[in-house]
């Protein structure tokens, strides 16, 4: 039965540089890169090495924490270099593309007529795998684990973040060939939650073996972990699965076409991108290609991801395994002169202590200053105006900072990830780091759980 | 302003590590601070930040009470005339006031900092801003006519005691604006209660108009002078003797916007407050042993400092009590007990920092309570939610 959700708490902050739906087809980028930190908790083994030819799909490497869990090649070429960081980890596996793309067969199927078993090996062998998202913690499942049910979330709220409906137009038949896959994999439901405020587009009304969950409501009612709280809430025991819509494209097209097509469209956002578009690519494409003469003057944040919980990457990075979107806004590194006192016209807050709340309908260019030093825990109650969970999250962080374990966990810590609390660290006054305080109390739980 | 920024740049290698003046770090960074937003930029976690910081909040706060500040002041002076039958124009009272008050608010900043800017030294923290509301507040809750010396001692134990010994700001248990009014109360009462220390120059009786009583609202009432009380409109507008700026309702009302319309200060601890003072008013009402028993219960949030310690001092985030449900519990408990110690026990003429203080102490217990009821909620949830 479908439900009905209106969240009130949250926080939309309005920035410049949405991206116009106008979908351009760039050349292809030469490199391309898988980053083991995009993924939390695992260990990668190399299987190959500098220069070996690869298709897309071939193995990359593998989790040595589990073993089966491979992570495959977005494109067919050869490998240019592993770069490693600090105590030799790997910190990315790049790719140069070759002129036409190959790809490893895996064999086209109705994943309805096959078994689960069937399923999570093929899921397994092609790198899909890696595409699903565990709670609590959100790392990458155990193989022979099953959820009580999976979530997808088939809109963003966060800022400037893609529309989905139309990201996801015309493609249908991929939907729900990756829904039926997810359908195998779950005794449970499959929520496919949208947003309750505009008209569902036909690609979501069309989907069957679902259940359909409207959700309306600011940032971050878009976020699987304010959804499942809401449908299906997690505490020590249990286990919910949850992916992203266009990756859903990616489960269906293996089964639909035997192959695997990492391709994504991308929203190309930020006050500082001349003509924010979207922008049809493949996972790990280097955003040189969609960034050439594109953007504002130098002194930029380029960001995988959102403003929120997105990565920092170089100006001729990668985007990440799971973001649809790239943002490039201001970098911060700049004195204000007295910034106490200033009226502040031109500075958005979560609080009216700027004359800004004189124009709500204004969109900002935000850049990346702290906007003041980091202090002790001063104010409360500002986390809780921005957080639609029944979570007292300015109490669980302080738990995580004194390492009380069982605080932690009958605080919530099951039921949240860093994306879900990074609203919090936008609007603390005391500048406190949220969410690597929150993955260092993951960690901690994670240690003491296993 | 480049200039400015330039002449920091060059002297800040002097306060860094390794430099000359590098014990003095703090201090030099508290100016540069207050001069400056530092260039720092996010490097993990949210890219972006909201342009609210602590010293944006304190200024607010600090702005919210310059009502009360100024309407003291012209009080201060009003109150003088009155008491030795002095005909003086508008801005002639205020000066008086000013000049009668402006030392007050010297004393408490210049010793309340030096302590702060010590502390912060020696643990190499950053000075904390949280200072700039308690150096103010800490004015406008004493008698006019309190010696300097005493505000100096009492701030300078206030911030010790009352902060520093639980680790800082943010860890205190006890407002400290408070604690140093608590101090003055209990080491000098002579000069904090009574009647004639609220009128700044009776204090030695010289000149006065005769048979003038110096007595606030709450002396008359306690004493059973019910028509003695001044007229409830004064007592709204504030041209009562009393507490620097705790006299004028409508001053306090109008911090109490600011604060609410910014969201610094935390509405739901005002509201519930009044709402606890009321509830106790009536409750007093029903018995109505005595004549000031039987005060209105309405009355009670405008008289005293009732009004001024719900607004600024109550909900002082810190002290308060931390989750949103404890917050009304918190808040009506204190309206509750500041009228009822108020009314019924004859030691303290007011009982509004008792009432604070004491549900300082109490408001972690609150939040544990309701943390724990939050905790079995949500396993209820999901161990209902679990259907498969």
């Amino acid at each position: 039965m479908s439900k009905v959700i209106k969240l009130k708490k949250g926080l939309d902050i309005p920035l410049k540089g949405k991206a116009e739906r106008i979908l351009i087809k760039p050349d292809m980028p030469e490199l391309f890169a898988v980053k083991p930190s995009d993924f939390h908790g695992i260990r990668p083994k190399m299987l190959v090495h500098p220069d070996d030819p690869v298709k897309a799909g071939t193995p990359l490497f593998f989790d040595k924490y589990n073993p089966d869990v491979y992570f495959t090649s977005p494109v067919s070429g050869k490998i240019v270099e592993v770069n490693r960081g600090a105590r030799r980890k790997i910190l990315e596996v790049i790719i140069k593309k070759g002129d036409t793309m190959i790809y490893e067969e895996f064999g086209k199927a109705d994943p309805l007529s096959l078994s689960s078993e069937e399923i999570v090996s093929r899921l397994l062998k092609s790198g899909l795998w890696p595409l699903l998202k565990q709670r609590p913690f959100g790392l990458i499942p155990k193989p022979e684990q099953r959820p009580r049910s999976v979530f997808i979330s088939g809109f963003d709220t966060a800022p400037l973040a893609p529309d989905y409906d139309f990201v996801m137009k015309d493609s249908g038949d991929e939907f729900q060939a990756g829904i039926n896959v997810l359908r195998q994999l779950t005794e449970g439901k499959v929520h496919l939650n949208v947003c309750g405020d505009y008209p569902l587009s036909s690609v979501y009304e069309n989907a069957t073996g679902v259940q359909l969950n409207y959700f309306s409501g600011p940032h971050p009612a878009g976020n699987p972990g304010v959804q499942i709280h809401h449908l299906d809430p997690i505490h020590k025991k249990g286990k919910v699965w949850h992916i992203a819509p266009q990756d859903v494209l990616i489960l269906g097209r293996l089964f639909l076409n035997g192959v695997v097509d990492f391709s994504r469209t991308v929203a190309l956002t930020g006050s500082e991108v001349l003509k924010p578009r979207y922008y049809k690519t493949v996972m790990g494409a280097s955003v040189n290609t969609i960034l050439k003469d594109n953007v504002k003057k130098a002194g930029l944040r380029y960001i995988s991801g959102n403003v929120l919980s997105g990565k920092k990457i170089p100006s001729d990075g990668f985007i990440g395994f799971f973001d649809s979107q790239v943002t490039v806004i201001p970098e911060g590194n700049y004195h204000r002169f007295m910034g106490w006192a200033d009226p502040g016209l031109d500075r958005f807050s979560a609080s009216r202590a700027f004359f800004s709340w004189l124009m709500p309908s204004r969109k900002y260019v935000h850049d990346t200053n702290y906007n003041g030093g980091p202090r002790a825990y001063v104010m409360t109650g500002e986390y809780e105006k921005v957080l639609p969970m029944d979570i007292i999250a300015q109490q669980l962080i302080k738990a995580i900072i004194v390492e009380d374990i069982d605080k932690m966990e009958n605080l919530g810590i099951y039921e949240v990830i860093e994306e879900d609390l990074a609203l919090c660290e936008y609007v603390c006054t005391s500048k406190t780091e949220v969410q690597s305080i929150l993955r260092s109390g993951i960690e901690m739980m994670i240690k003491e759980t296993s | 302003m480049k200039l400015l920024r330039e002449k920091l740049d060059k002297i800040k290698p002097h306060f860094q590590k390794g430099g000359r003046f590098e014990k003095l770090h703090s201090t030099f960074d508290a100016f540069e601070t207050f001069l400056f937003v530092p260039d720092r930029v996010t490097d993990r976690g949210a890219h972006i930040r909201d342009a609210i910081d602590m010293k944006r909040t304190m200024i607010i706060v600090v702005v919210a009470m310059i009502p009360t500040l100024l309407f003291g002041m012209w009080n201060v002076g009003y109150q003088h005339n009155i008491a030795f039958g002095i005909d003086a124009g508008f801005w002639e009272t205020f000066w008086y006031g000013f000049l009668e008050v402006l030392p007050i608010i010297i004393v408490s900043y210049v010793s309340g900092l030096a302590v702060e800017f010590a502390f912060a030294q020696i643990r190499g923290h950053e000075v904390n801003e949280g200072f700039l509301v308690t150096g103010m507040l800490i004015p406008l809750i004493v008698p006019v006519d309190v010696p300097l010396w005493m505000v100096s001692v009492a701030t300078i134990f206030a911030v010790i005691i009352g902060k520093e010994a639980f680790g800082g700001t943010g860890m205190n248990i006890l407002n400290p604006a408070l604690t140093a009014r608590a101090f003055l109360f209990f080491a000098y009462p002579i000069y904090m209660s009574g009647d004639d220390v609220w009128i700044s120059g009776i204090m030695n009786g010289e000149g006065m108009v005769d048979g003038f009583s110096g007595a606030t609202p709450l002396a008359h009432a306690a004493q059973g002078n019910i028509e003695s009380v001044p007229s409830a409109m004064e007592m709204f507008i504030g041209t009562i003797p009393g507490s620097i700026g705790e006299t004028s309702t409508i001053a306090i009302l109008l911090g109490a916007a600011l604060l609410w319309f910014t969201g610094i200060g935390s509405v739901r601890i005002m509201a519930s407050v009044f709402a606890g003072g009321l509830v106790m008013g009536l409750i007093l009402n029903a018995f109505a042993a005595n004549p000031f028993m039987e005060i209105p219960a309405w009355e009670h949030l405008i008289m005293g400092g009732f009004a001024f310690g719900a607004v600024y001092m109550a909900t002082d985030p810190v002290t308060a009590s931390q989750t949103n449900r404890g917050k009304y519990i918190y808040g009506f408990l204190i309206g509750l007990l500041a009228i009822l110690i108020r009314v019924l026990n004859p030691a303290f003429p007011e009982g509004m920092m008792l009432a604070i203080l004491f549900m300082n102490v109490f408001a972690p217990l609150i939040d544990y309570n309701v943390m724990q009821a939050n905790i079995r909620r949500r396993i209820k949830r999901a161990s209902e939610g679990s259907d498969n």
